[in-house]
């Protein structure tokens, strides 16, 4: 190539290069810590094939080839990253954390079944809590229904009847002078105080569980919504009744509306408060469910049955405030949102 | 605007008779005198501007008139009849916009037919109403997504478009910028003029007052009393710059206590 002929070709080169150097190194870059994340989950798997496990734990060999399917389709997605293409973006995005998952349970297989330095059976190995998921699922299933009904009673109930008290509080004096007593006193104890009294006073220690969650539920919605209607913008009424509001239209259209906001902060509080008791009176009464599951696995000194469960334990709970937030979001949809969960 | 012309019926505005309305709030200790035998008579159709010192008692004087609060002596009549409460004749617009922020704006203008029952039937009137402030376009966007004039315009609309009688207008272009306010000013009194109701306006601007009022009733400290009742016969649109007016400027200043401020 002579001289002369390179010289625009050159210019051009140098004129495109921020970007495309730019898009080249974030592919490279992208491409790389896929290949990382493979290697990582190629590591899990050798850990788990290459030493004999000190104990006797199952599903070892699946988690093996789990982890190098995890690690194909990461070099998969490597590949495709490297070319440019955003199939698989969504794992693309996770790599990071999978390089550091993928590290941790290496380690965690290293440290527990094949050194031992992990106090046995406190800390079984990964795949002996797979083990738990593969073969256990039928039971662990039930008490995920079990432990769902339950909550979603309680709360249910809880909230209802928060709001009501809340929105009464809120509009009716006559109301307030009786229950805004009992609030006071009966509200801020916890419910779990309740436990003995309610085990004995309701005819299954199941409905005494949801009466104790919608109890813990329904406390901070009812002081939230009350907030709400009690701090209701006066002039937001004076409009509304110069416009010929029923004293209807102005609890339904005008207090509750602008409440809502503050509901959702106390459904929120509710939720998070009712999942302690939901645990709570599971281990103490109730014969069924994860917090049931979980003590049954204790009395068997089943820890791989334990994290398994705490696992679940953690989706469920989370899954609850994702809905909640859904929610919120739908019905609140004229604010501009705040907080992404 | 034709059908804006069609939607309102001329001449319907109410005569308003106040008499000897005195009114007063009961603080801690010593009650809170604010309104001393206020007696006044406003004509149907006529657009009458309050004015007085800031806290003298001209919001008060409007809840009353509005009959959102008895008055603690005296008596207040819309064309004859006694004001014992709110009526949808009588509808108010203030100083802040007060949208409800869950509805968007067409049911934001929607809400005194819905709140009558009458929505079903009257619906096309939303979007009429909303044409004539000019703001068809923003239907169905949130109130927070509206700059003050627009959202002003919104309350405005959500008055008119029940076809009152008597419009309260507490301070309604207080918060708005100078240029927006003019505009307002403009579109309020020509409302005013092609729909035919009786209007009553709070402001604590005098050229305000001048340029869009048939009266403007001066009002003392408080507790206010009635200081001046000046009418103000002009055609319209006037003109800030009109040789009457500035007179009138003038005089009301005085009245005020102004009378070397300028
Ligand atoms: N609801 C109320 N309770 C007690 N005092 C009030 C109330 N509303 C207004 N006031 C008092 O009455 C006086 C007149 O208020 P207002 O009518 O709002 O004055 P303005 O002329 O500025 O509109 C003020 O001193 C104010 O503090
Ligand atoms: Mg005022």
């Amino acid at each position: 190539m002579s001289l002369i002929s390179a010289l625009p070709a050159r210019a051009a080169t140098i004129a495109l290069r921020p970007a495309v150097a730019a898009a080249l190194d974030h592919r490279t870059r992208a491409a790389a810590l896929a290949f990382v994340a493979a290697a990582a989950w190629l590591l899990v798997a050798f850990v788990i094939l290459r030493w004999p496990d000190l104990g006797d734990w199952g599903r070892g060999p699946e988690l093996a080839w789990a982890s190098v399917a995890l690690a194909a389709i990461l070099i998969v997605s490597g590949a495709l990253a490297a070319t440019g293409s955003t199939r698989l973006g969504r794992l693309q995005r996770a790599t990071p954390w999978l390089i550091a998952l993928g590290l941790v349970f290496s380690a965690w297989e290293a440290g527990s079944a094949k050194l031992g330095w992990l106090a046995q059976p406190f800390f079984p190995p990964p795949h002996a809590i797979l083990e738990v998921f593969t073969d256990d699922w039928p039971k662990l299933g039930e008490s995920i229904v079990a432990s769902v009904k339950l909550e979603l009673l309680g709360f249910a109930l809880g909230a209802a009847v928060g709001f009501l008290v809340g929105v009464l509080l809120g509009r009716s004096r006559l109301f307030g002078y009786w229950v805004h007593p009992v609030l006071r006193l009966i509200g801020p104890l916890p419910a779990i105080a309740w436990l003995p009294i309610a085990f004995f006073a309701f005819p299954s220690s199941w409905s005494a569980s949801i009466f104790l969650i919608a109890l813990t539920t329904g406390f901070p919605v009812a002081v939230l919504t009350w907030s709400g209607v009690a701090s209701v913008n006066p002039a937001y009424y004076d409009i509304a009744r110069t416009l010929g509001a029923s004293r209807a239209f102005l609890v339904f259209k005008v207090a509750i509306p602008a409440a809502l906001p503050q509901v959702f902060v106390g459904l929120f509080m509710g939720l998070g408060a009712s999942f302690a008791v939901l645990v709570t009176a599971e281990m103490m009464g109730v014969k069924a469910g994860l917090g049931f599951y979980l003590q049954w696995a204790q009395g068997w000194a089943a820890y791989a049955n334990m994290y398994a469960a705490l696992i679940v334990m953690s989706l469920m709970c989370t899954s609850f405030v994702s809905i909640l937030f859904r929610v919120r979001d739908r019905v609140l949809s004229y604010q501009k949102a705040d907080l992404k969960w | 605007m034709v059908s804006a012309a069609v939607a309102f019926e001329a001449g319907a505005g109410s005569s308003l008779d106040l008499r000897g309305v005195s009114h007063r709030f009961a603080l801690e200790g010593a009650p809170l005198d604010v309104l001393d035998a206020i007696d006044l008579r406003v004509g149907a159709g006529e657009f009458v501007a309050l004015l007085g010192p800031s806290g003298c008692g001209k919001s008060t004087l409007l809840r009353l008139v509005a009959g959102l609060d008895p008055p603690s002596e005296g008596e207040l009549f819309a064309d004859g009849e006694p004001i014992a409460g709110p009526h949808p004749s009588r509808v108010v617009v203030l100083q802040d916009p007060t949208l409800y922020p869950w509805r968007t704006v067409s049911a934001n203008v929607a809400l005194g037919l819905e709140a009558r029952g009458v929505l079903r039937a009257q619906r096309a009137r939303v979007g009429e109403t909303l044409r004539l402030v000019g703001l068809s376009e923003f239907a169905n966007a949130w109130p927070h997504q509206l700059s003050g004039g627009m959202a002003q315009r919104v309350a405005l609309a959500r008055a008119l478009v029940n076809d009152p009688k008597l419009l309260i207008l507490d301070e309604p272009l207080g918060k708005l910028d100078s240029l927006t306010r003019l505009t307002m000013q403009g579109e309020i009194a020509s409302l005013w003029r092609r729909a035919g109701f009786t209007a009553l306006l709070v402001t604590h601007d005098i050229e305000e007052a001048l340029l869009m009022a048939t009266r403007i009733v001066v009002l003392s400290e408080r507790p206010a009393r009635i200081k001046a009742d000046i009418r103000v016969e002009k055609p319209y649109p006037r003109h800030r710059g009109d040789p009457e007016l500035v007179a009138r400027r003038h005089e009301i200043l005085g009245l005020l206590g102004f009378e070397s401020a300028w």
